[in-house]
C-alpha cells in the first residue's frame, strides 16, 4: 500500500493546526500513521469535538426535574413525560452539504438526525426544521430552496415520519450559505433506552446497514470550514442518502432493542465508524479491534483511511450481549440488511484497527473525543463596529405610509411571513395518524397514542434580532419558542438548539456567539427549560461574510390533556380580543422596516424575561381553564399581521372589528415586534375573567376589538380590507415566486 | 370481521391502517408479512400507503411482484374484499386487479393536504355507509396519484359506476382547483366490475377521530364492517 508520509504539512491538508499536530505526537509518542491521521483529523475537527465551544455550551442549564440523560451523553435528549414514556429529540444542521448539494445535503441531514433518535431506542413520532436562504429573487436561491424542501420531504415522507413544523427565512445574508437544520422527536418506553455504550470486553462488534463506499470521506471536516468558490469541488464529501434502507434499519434496531440483545448501539454519522467506534469505547471506559476487512464494501479497493472515514449513510454500531449474534443478524436478514461481525470489545482502552492481521491505527479511545483528548479552546471575542453604528437609529425620523392597509398586504405576501405551505405540502405531516395541530399554526401538536397527552413542537429564531444584539436576541428566540408552545396549550419543558454562526477564529463572530449562548443560558434558566442538547455550526460565511448568527431553538412543549391543545385562528363571531403583554412600538430589527424602507438596523426589541413568564403561565392557565378559544403569538409583523393570520388561518374565514388607541405612530403600534405579546380571544362572558387573572399575573391586557363574520380585517381609522385578499396575498406569495423562470 | 394488513418493505400506513380498524371500527386486525404465502383466514385485506421496497422505480412496480401478492390476487379473484389505500391504490393497478395507472402529481410535486371527495356511488361494500349529499373531508399525501386510463376504461368504469370517489370543493363541485394532483375525471377512488376490490389514493386511515381534524374515514372502513356484518 503506498501512503503518503506524515508530516506537518500533510497535517495542515487535513485541517489540523500545527500545535494540535504536536499534541497527537505527543500523545502517542511517536508520528501518526497516515490512517491515525486521518482518524485524529475528523475527531478533532469542529463538527465532531466542538473544541471552539464547548466550554461556553457547559454554561447552558442542563438539569430539569424531567430530563433523564444530561446534553451530550447520548446521541439526543431524552426527556420524561410520564406514562412510562419518555421523548428522545435533537436538532442538528446539514448547512455545509446542503449548500453545494441542496437535494442529498438536506435529505441526509433528515436521516442523520432520525438515526441519533432511534439508536436511542426511540421511534421517531415528528421531525421539523429550520431553513434559511438568500433572497428567492435570485435564481440559485430558488434552486437551493426547492431542492432542500425536496430533500427533506422525499428523505422524511418514504422513511414515514410526519414532518409537523419548521420555520423558513430569507435573507441576503444566507446568500451561498443556506441553513438547514433538521429536528427529530421520538418516544421511548424507559426500559427501551438504549445506550451508545461499549462494554464487557469480549463483546462482538457488529456493523448493520448499508455497506460502505466512498460517499462522505472527510464530511466532518468540509463542514467545518468556510464555503468558498472552490466548494463545489467538495461535492463528492457530500452522502447519499436511501431512506428506505434507513426505513429498514429502524425497524431493525427497534427490534434488536426491544429483545434486549445488545450492550449498546451507536449510529453512523459524520466520521462513520471512526466516530462512532470511539465514542462508545471512550464511555464505557474499553476498547475496540477492528477488522476492517470485514466491513462489507459497496467499491472496490477501499484503503483503511477510506473505510474508517467513510460516511456512508444509514449504518448503525453494535455491541452484541454475548450469545446473541445470531438472533441479530436473523433480524436484520428478516430485515434484509447487512449485519457482519466486524470486531469486539477491548479490555485495552484504544481503538485498533487491524488489515489482515497487521495494524494500521492504535489509538488512545479517550485520546480521540469530545470531554477527552480533543483540544478545547477559548477564543477571543471583539464587539463588531456595526453594534453601534445601529443603536443609533432613530426610527421615528421615517416617513409614516399613507395607506397601512397597503403595507399590511405588503407584509403578508412577505416570504418570511407568508404562508409556508408551498413547502409544507410537500411533506407529509400526517403518517403516523398523530397530527392535532398541522403546519402553519405556532407549533405542531402530535398526541401520544395511549395518553391523554400530546407533544407541541417548535423551532424558532429570528436571525436579525440576534445580529443586532446577540444576546437579547438569544433570549428572545427560546422566549418565542416557549410562547408558541404555550399557544398551543403546552408547558415548555427543555430545548435542543442549533447554533449557527460565521468563522469562530474571527473575534466579532466569536462575540456574537459567546453573548448568543449567555442570552439562551439566561432565557433557558428563568423559563426553565433545560438544554438537552444541539449542535453547533460555525463557518457559516460566503465571500461576502458571515450569515446572521442563527441559533435555532427547537423546542418541546407537553400538552398535559388533550383538551387543552388550542390553535391561533379565531373561532367565532362576536368573541372579544384581547392582547396580553404591553406594545411600545419597537420596530428595530422588524420586518416591516424591512419590507417598507429595505432597512435592517435599530436594535432588536428589549425583552423581560420574568415578565415573559408570566405571560406564559397566564395564557396556560387561561387554556386550561377553558376561557382561551384561540392563542396566537405576536412575531414578525407585530399585532396586525397577528390579527390577520388569526382570520384566515382556520377553517372558515372570520373578519374583526377593532378599535384602539395608539400610544405613538400608527405603524409603529400596528407593526412594531415588542415581545411577550399574545393574542386570544374569549367569549364574552369569560372577558372579566380572563382580565383579572391578568391582573394578577401582572401581566398587561388591553381588550382591542371583537371577531365578526363580516369578512373584513378592520382598525378603526388605519386598516379596512376584505379577509379574503388579505388571505390570497398570504397564501399565494411563496408559490408566485417560485413560479418565476 | 378479520382485517388483514399487509407489511411490505416501506410500508409506513401499515400501522395507521390496524390503528384505525381497531380502535376506531373495533375489527379484529392483523398483519401480513409481505414474505408470507398465505393470508389466513381473513376477510378482508388492507395494502396500506407507503413507499413500498422504496419506490424508486414506478410506484408499486416492486411490490407488484411480492411473495405476499399471488396470495391477495387469488384471494381477490375469489371474491375476497381487498383495498389498497395509496401505494396500495397503486400496486392494485400494477397487478391489474384495478385498471388504469397512477402517475406524477400534475405539478411534480408530493402533496399532503386534506381535500374534499364526493361519494359516486353509495351502493357498494365501500361506501354503504357514507351519508348521501355529505362531501368527505379526507388527506391526501402523495408524489404519483394522478390517476390515468384511457378513454374506453374511463367509458366503462363511469358505465358501471366504477368511479367511488372524486376529488370536489366542499359543497361537492368538481373543479380543477379542488383537484390535488390532476387526476382525470378528478377521480381519486375507484372499485372493479366485481365490487370486491378497491383502491383510493385519499387517507381514511388518517381521519378516524375528531382530534385528527375529520374522522370521516370511519364511514369507509365501517362500510366494509356492516357489509362482512350482511354476510
Amino acid at each position: 500500500m503506498n501512503e503518503p508520509t506524515v508530516d506537518l504539512e500533510l497535517a495542515r491538508a487535513h485541517g489540523l493546526e500545527p500545535e494540535e499536530y504536536d499534541r497527537i505526537v505527543a500523545m502517542l509518542g511517536r508520528t501518526p500513521t497516515y490512517t491515525e491521521l486521518g482518524i485524529f483529523s475528523v475527531m478533532w475537527s469542529e463538527h465532531c469535538s466542538y473544541k471552539n465551544s464547548i466550554a461556553l455550551l457547559k454554561t447552558f442549564p442542563k438539569e430539569g426535574e424531567h430530563l433523564l440523560v444530561e446534553a451530550g451523553e447520548e446521541n439526543a435528549g431524552l426527556v420524561d413525560i410520564g406514562d412510562g414514556l419518555a421523548v428522545a429529540f435533537k436538532i442538528e444542521s446539514h448547512n455545509h452539504p446542503s449548500a453545494v448539494e441542496p437535494y442529498q445535503g438536506a435529505a441526509t441531514g433528515v436521516g442523520g438526525i432520525l438515526r441519533d433518535i432511534f439508536t436511542m431506542g426511540a421511534r421517531p413520532i415528528a421531525a421539523l426544521n429550520s431553513l434559511r436562504f438568500g433572497s428567492l429573487d435570485d435564481p440559485r436561491v430558488r434552486y437551493l430552496f426547492k431542492g432542500v424542501v425536496k430533500g427533506i420531504a422525499d428523505y422524511g415522507n418514504c422513511f414515514g415520519v410526519p414532518t409537523i413544523g419548521g420555520e423558513v427565512y430569507f435573507d441576503e445574508s444566507y446568500e451561498g450559505n443556506p441553513l438547514v437544520n433538521c429536528m427529530a422527536v421520538g418516544l421511548v418506553k424507559h426500559e427501551r433506552v438504549a445506550s451508545a455504550i461499549a462494554s464487557h470486553p469480549g463483546s462482538s462488534v457488529i456493523l448493520i446497514g448499508s455497506a460502505t463506499g466512498r460517499d462522505g470521506i472527510h464530511g466532518a471536516t468540509f463542514a467545518s470550514t468556510e464555503i468558498d468558490d472552490e466548494s463545489s469541488d467538495q461535492r463528492p464529501q457530500v452522502q447519499v442518502g436511501d431512506p428506505f434502507t434507513e426505513k429498514l434499519l429502524l425497524e431493525a434496531t427497534l427490534e434488536i432493542i426491544k429483545e434486549d440483545l445488545i450492550v449498546g448501539i451507536q449510529d453512523m454519522g459524520a466520521a462513520g465508524i471512526t466516530c462512532s467506534s470511539s465514542e462508545m469505547a471512550a464511555k464505557g471506559g474499553c476498547g475496540i479491534t477492528i477488522d476492517i476487512e470485514k466491513v462489507p464494501l459497496r467499491e472496490d479497493r477501499m484503503t483503511p483511511y477510506e473505510i474508517l472515514l467513510s460516511e456512508s449513510q444509514e449504518r448503525m454500531l453494535v455491541v452484541a450481549q454475548s450469545g446473541q449474534e445470531q438472533r441479530i443478524r436473523d433480524i436484520c436478514r428478516k430485515w434484509d440488511l447487512h449485519a457482519e461481525i466486524i470486531g469486539a470489545v477491548s479490555a485495552k482502552p484504544n481503538i485498533t484497527i487491524q488489515m489482515n492481521g497487521s495494524t494500521v491505527a492504535d489509538i488512545n479511545a479517550e485520546s480521540l473525543v469530545l470531554g477527552g483528548g480533543a483540544p478545547v479552546y477559548h477564543r477571543e471575542t471583539r464587539v463588531p463596529e456595526y453594534i453601534d453604528r445601529h443603536r443609533a437609529f432613530e426610527p421615528e425620523n421615517l416617513p409614516c405610509p399613507q395607506d397601512l392597509s397597503r403595507a399590511l398586504l405588503d407584509l403578508l405576501s412577505s416570504p418570511n411571513i407568508a404562508s409556508k405551505q408551498w413547502v409544507y405540502q410537500q411533506y407529509d405531516h400526517m403518517v403516523r395518524s398523530n397530527t392535532m395541530v398541522l403546519p402553519g399554526a405556532d407549533a405542531g401538536v402530535v398526541r401520544i397514542k395511549g395518553t391523554d397527552k400530546a407533544l407541541a413542537l417548535s423551532t424558532d429564531c429570528n436571525g436579525k434580532y440576534v445580529y443586532l444584539n446577540p444576546r437579547t436576541g438569544g433570549k428572545i428566540a427560546v422566549a418565542e419558542a416557549a410562547r408558541n408552545v404555550v399557544c398551543c396549550g403546552a408547558v415548555p419543558v427543555a430545548i435542543t438548539n442549533c447554533l449557527n454562526f460565521g468563522n469562530p477564529y474571527k473575534p466579532e463572530i466569536y462575540w456574537q456567539f459567546s453573548e448568543a449562548v449567555a442570552g439562551i443560558g439566561e432565557a433557558c434558566r428563568v423559563l426553565n427549560t433545560p438544554v438537552t442538547g444541539g449542535n453547533v455550526s460555525f463557518y457559516n460565511e460566503n465571500p461576502k461574510g458571515a450569515v446572521y448568527p442563527t441559533p435555532v431553538i427547537g423546542m418541546l412543549g407537553i400538552v398535559e390533556s388533550l383538551e387543552h391543545v388550542t390553535t391561533s385562528w379565531f373561532k367565532r363571531p362576536g368573541d372579544v380580543l384581547v392582547l396580553l403583554g404591553r406594545s411600545g412600538g419597537h420596530v428595530g430589527g422588524s420586518e416591516y422596516l424591512k419590507i417598507q424602507f429595505d432597512l435592517l438596523t435599530g436594535d432588536c426589541p428589549p425583552i423581560d424575561l420574568p415578565y415573559e413568564k408570566r405571560l406564559q403561565s397566564l395564557v396556560l392557565q387561561g387554556i386550561r381553564a377553558g376561557f382561551v378559544n384561540s392563542a396566537h403569538d405576536l412575531s414578525e409583523g407585530g399585532l396586525a399581521v397577528a390579527l390577520a393570520e388569526s382570520c384566515f388561518t382556520g377553517r372558515d374565514q372570520l373578519g374583526v372589528d377593532c378599535a384602539f388607541e395608539f400610544s405613538g405612530r400608527a405603524d409603529f403600534s400596528l407593526f412594531g415586534e415588542d415581545q411577550s405579546r399574545i393574542l386570544v380571544s374569549v367569549e364574552p362572558d369569560k372577558l372579566e375573567e380572563i382580565l383579572n387573572q391578568a391582573a394578577s399575573y401582572d401581566v398587561g391586557s388591553q381588550v382591542i376589538g371583537t371577531v365578526t363574520d363580516n369578512g373584513r380585517i378592520l382598525v378603526e381609522g388605519v386598516i379596512d380590507i376584505p379577509v379574503s385578499k388579505a388571505a390570497q396575498a398570504y397564501n399565494c406569495a411563496l408559490a408566485k415566486k417560485m413560479e418565476v423562470r | 370481521m378479520k382485517f388483514g394488513v399487509v407489511v411490505f418493505p416501506g410500508s409506513n400506513c401499515d400501522h395507521d391502517c390496524f390503528y384505525a380498524l381497531k380502535t376506531a371500527c373495533h375489527q379484529d386486525v392483523r398483519f401480513i408479512w409481505h414474505k408470507d404465502h398465505n393470508l389466513g383466514d381473513v376477510d378482508a385485506v388492507i395494502l396500506p400507503g407507503g413507499f413500498s421496497y422504496g419506490d424508486y422505480l414506478r410506484t408499486g412496480a416492486v411490490a407488484r411482484f411480492s411473495p405476499v401478492m399471488d396470495a391477495v390476487v387469488d384471494f381477490a379473484n375469489h371474491g375476497g374484499i381487498v383495498v389498497g389505500i395509496c401505494n396500495g391504490f397503486q400496486i392494485l393497478c400494477e397487478t391489474g386487479l384495478l385498471p388504469g395507472a397512477l402517475m406524477r402529481n400534475k405539478d411534480l410535486r408530493f402533496v399532503c393536504k386534506f381535500c374534499h371527495l364526493r361519494v359516486e356511488n353509495f351502493d357498494t361494500v365501500f361506501s354503504n355507509q357514507c351519508l348521501q349529499g355529505k362531501v368527505l373531508n379526507i388527506p391526501v399525501a402523495h408524489a404519483e396519484g394522478l390517476y390515468y386510463a384511457t378513454d374506453d376504461v374511463l367509458a366503462e368504469l363511469n358505465k358501471q359506476n366504477g368511479v367511488l370517489f372524486r376529488y370536489c370543493d366542499k359543497d361537492g363541485t368538481l373543479s380543477d382547483d379542488s383537484n390535488p394532483n390532476g387526476s382525470l375525471q378528478n377521480i381519486a377512488g375507484i372499485m372493479n366490475r366485481e365490487g370486491n376490490v378497491m383502491g383510493m389514493m385519499p387517507h381514511p386511515d388518517r381521519c378516524f377521530e375528531k382530534l385528527l381534524t375529520s374522522s370521516d374515514g370511519v364511514s369507509i372502513f365501517n362500510s366494509m364492517v356492516q357489509n362482512g356484518g350482511i354476510n
